[in-house]
């Protein structure tokens, strides 16, 4: 069989997403934000919403996420995407309208803006990638960052006296009356994709149809910051990660 | 209310009428005194009910702000309004409007500071507002409403201004001129824009991609030093264009005047009776009342700088306007400042003797 007897629109099985600009990407090899971001744009893709859709890019390595994908974009300042995009959502109710943030914007900084949308039922989507540490400014502390991790403000490891306790958010938004979606996800293999792809398009379904603020949560790594080669990281992920940050649906209101 | 029906409102109020009147599309605040009758007379009025206007009571003066900001984004008419240190909480979110070139309107009722300072009124603002505010080589178009009914028809002045310049717009008010009542003629009433409208008016908003044209993509962000010279470059080139077209004043007086006072806003409204006290004795003096703060009248002033004896800035604060005059005169004149702080709101008879004593007789 030669190549072009292969290439046939019945035997595709994988294209990138329409939505996904011909842009190389500032992600380090091996982070997680490559595969959310397709997700994303296969989700509005499927949805058929590109031309409805308003994202809202945060401060944090996702900063560049504009770039990316073919829709209309607002980058908002340091965790201030939830408010961005409450007015947009409210200002024009017909679109989607979703905030894409790292743990530092949305669970630190942007704690107050984060809870405070949520909790009004604004009809919002927030895609939170959780990897335990600032990426874009080369590795400090985050507020989900693990009891014992390392990084370049706790070298020495992250101990209660001295830095706190890593932030359970999601837990916190799955008791606000105003969510109708909560979930945590992660992208390390195939299987958490699809159900990834599956949380994406329930909680910007959820948007439209004015059930109230959704956040889908996922466990990332980023083994630049960890010091890790990719597959170690994925590894580090589900042994240290997943059993202080559980995978699975928090809240779900949606059939309601 | 009927049309053009003379009525009787506090400036706040008179804000929040001309807000729904004029085709505002979204107002997001905190409550803050001297200024809450704004939110709380259009959480009253309930023209979401009416013309489709958004109002939300935010969760601070960070979130209000960053809601104009993103109501600016999508080619939306969004204001919001504060006090003082709520004013201060905002300046990150406006830096980042004006990088971005987004309009949007901010009311600051001024009052006393620094820090909590009090509820009482004040100009202690203004080198906060015309000097940017947030970080940055950026400016904010400034307007200084001398009474409720610049209150109610710089609203939608400011709107205008700021979607023509894509640049944000404050209108600098005091705790005087919100809580004052006064007559009012509310502006004619203005229907909010359509989709079609918005798309036309903004063809630069993220309002969703549709099919002909490349994403928009707002931001202020640019890593590459050179193109963010040029971004700069093009903000400063469009500050020039609004010092050259955008101006405004009131002269009063000042045909005849021996001496000159400069007062704005609630400090205008002084200097009128002290004008009448020293025309009374004999005394020319006139008054010049910039109404932008930001384009400053600095030309106006340096002709009058050359006509009178002395200039005397006279603002409810420690000093700031007096920076503006001086560079305007540039020493062709004597220019003195008189003004009280912490909420102290001076008599017309304080502003007389100042002139003499620090003008007048100082010649």
């Amino acid at each position: 069989m030669t190549k072009e007897e292969i290439i046939q629109p019945e035997n595709l099985v994988y294209q990138k997403p329409s939505l996904m600009n011909d842009q190389p990407m500032h992600y380090c090899p091996g982070c997680s934000h490559g595969v959310v971001h397709k997700l994303v744009a296969e989700v509005i893709e499927e949805m058929n919403m590109e031309e409805k859709t308003v994202a809202i890019s945060p401060v944090g390595c996702a900063v560049f996420a504009y770039n990316y994908l073919d829709v209309d974009w607002v980058e908002a300042a340091h965790g201030r995407a939830p408010a961005v995009a409450s007015a947009i959502k409210r200002l024009w109710p017909d679109r989607l309208v979703f905030t894409y943030q790292g743990d530092g914007d949305l669970a630190c900084i942007g704690t107050a803006e984060t809870i405070q949308a949520l909790n009004r039922g604004e009809h919002i989507a927030i895609i939170f990638i959780n990897n335990a540490i600032y990426g874009m400014t080369g590795g400090q502390m985050a507020p989900t960052t693990l009891m014992g991790m390392k990084t370049a403000t706790c070298p020495y490891g992250r101990e209660a006296d001295l830095h706190g306790f890593p932030l359970k958010i999601t837990e916190i938004a799955a008791t606000l009356e105003g969510t109708s979606y909560v979930t945590r996800q992660a992208v390390h293999n195939v299987a958490a994709i699809r159900r990834t792809k599956k949380a994406i398009r329930k909680a910007f379904e959820n948007s439209l149809t004015g059930k109230g603020a959704s956040l889908v949560e996922v466990v990332s790594t980023c083994n630049a910051g960890w010091k890790m080669s990719p597959e170690k990281a994925n590894q580090w992920m589900e042994e240290n990660m997943f059993p202080f940050y559980p995978l699975g649906d928090l809240k779900d209101l949606t059939n309601d | 209310m009927a049309e053009g029906e003379i009525l009787l409102m506090k400036g706040n109020e008179a804000i929040a009428h001309a807000a729904i009147r004029c085709g505002c599309d979204g107002y997001f605040g905190y409550p803050i005194t001297p200024q809450s009758e704004i939110l709380e007379t259009l959480a009253l009025e309930k023209p979401w009910e009416t013309t489709g206007m958004v109002v939300l009571q935010a969760e601070s003066e960070v979130a209000s702000i960053n809601m104009v900001y993103g109501g600016g984004a999508a080619g939306k008419r969004t204001m919001t309004s504060s006090s003082s240190p709520g004013i201060a909480l905002m300046q990150e979110g406006i830096a980042y409007m004006a990088g971005a070139e987004l309009p949007g309107l901010i009311v600051n009722v001024q009052r006393g500071g620094p820090g909590l300072g009090t509820i009482q009124p004040s100009q202690s603002d203004y080198f906060q507002a015309t000097r940017g505010g947030g970080n940055g080589d950026y400016n904010v178009i400034v307007l200084a409403p001398a009474s409720v009914q610049e209150m109610a028809d710089f609203v939608d002045l400011s709107f205008r201004l700021s979607f023509k310049y894509r640049n944000p717009a404050m209108i600098l008010s005091d705790g005087i001129i919100g809580q004052m009542m006064e007559k009012v003629v509310l502006p004619p009433f203005k229907p909010r824009r359509t989709e079609e409208e918005v798309r036309r008016e903004c063809p630069w908003a993220s309002t969703g991609r549709i099919r002909s044209r490349r994403p928009n993509i707002i931001t202020s962000l640019e890593l590459d030093s050179a193109r963010m010279e040029q971004k700069n470059l093009h903000l400063q080139a469009k500050y020039a264009e609004i010092r050259e077209k955008e101006v405004r004043y009131e002269k009063i007086m000042c045909d005849d005047a021996e001496y000159l006072i400069v007062a704005f806003g609630s400090a205008a409204r002084i200097a009128l009776k002290a004008l009448e006290l020293c025309r009374a004795e004999g005394i020319r003096v006139g008054l010049l009342r910039p109404i932008t703060l930001w384009p400053f009248p600095d030309r106006a002033i340096a002709e009058l700088g050359r006509q009178v004896k002395g200039i005397l800035s006279f603002e409810i604060n420690a000093g700031q306007m007096i920076d503006d005059i001086r560079l305007a005169t540039l020493g062709s004149t004597p220019v003195e400042h008189y003004g009280r702080m912490g909420g102290v709101v001076p008599a017309p008879d304080e502003v007389v003797t100042a002139l003499k004593e620090k003008i007048i007789q100082k010649k």
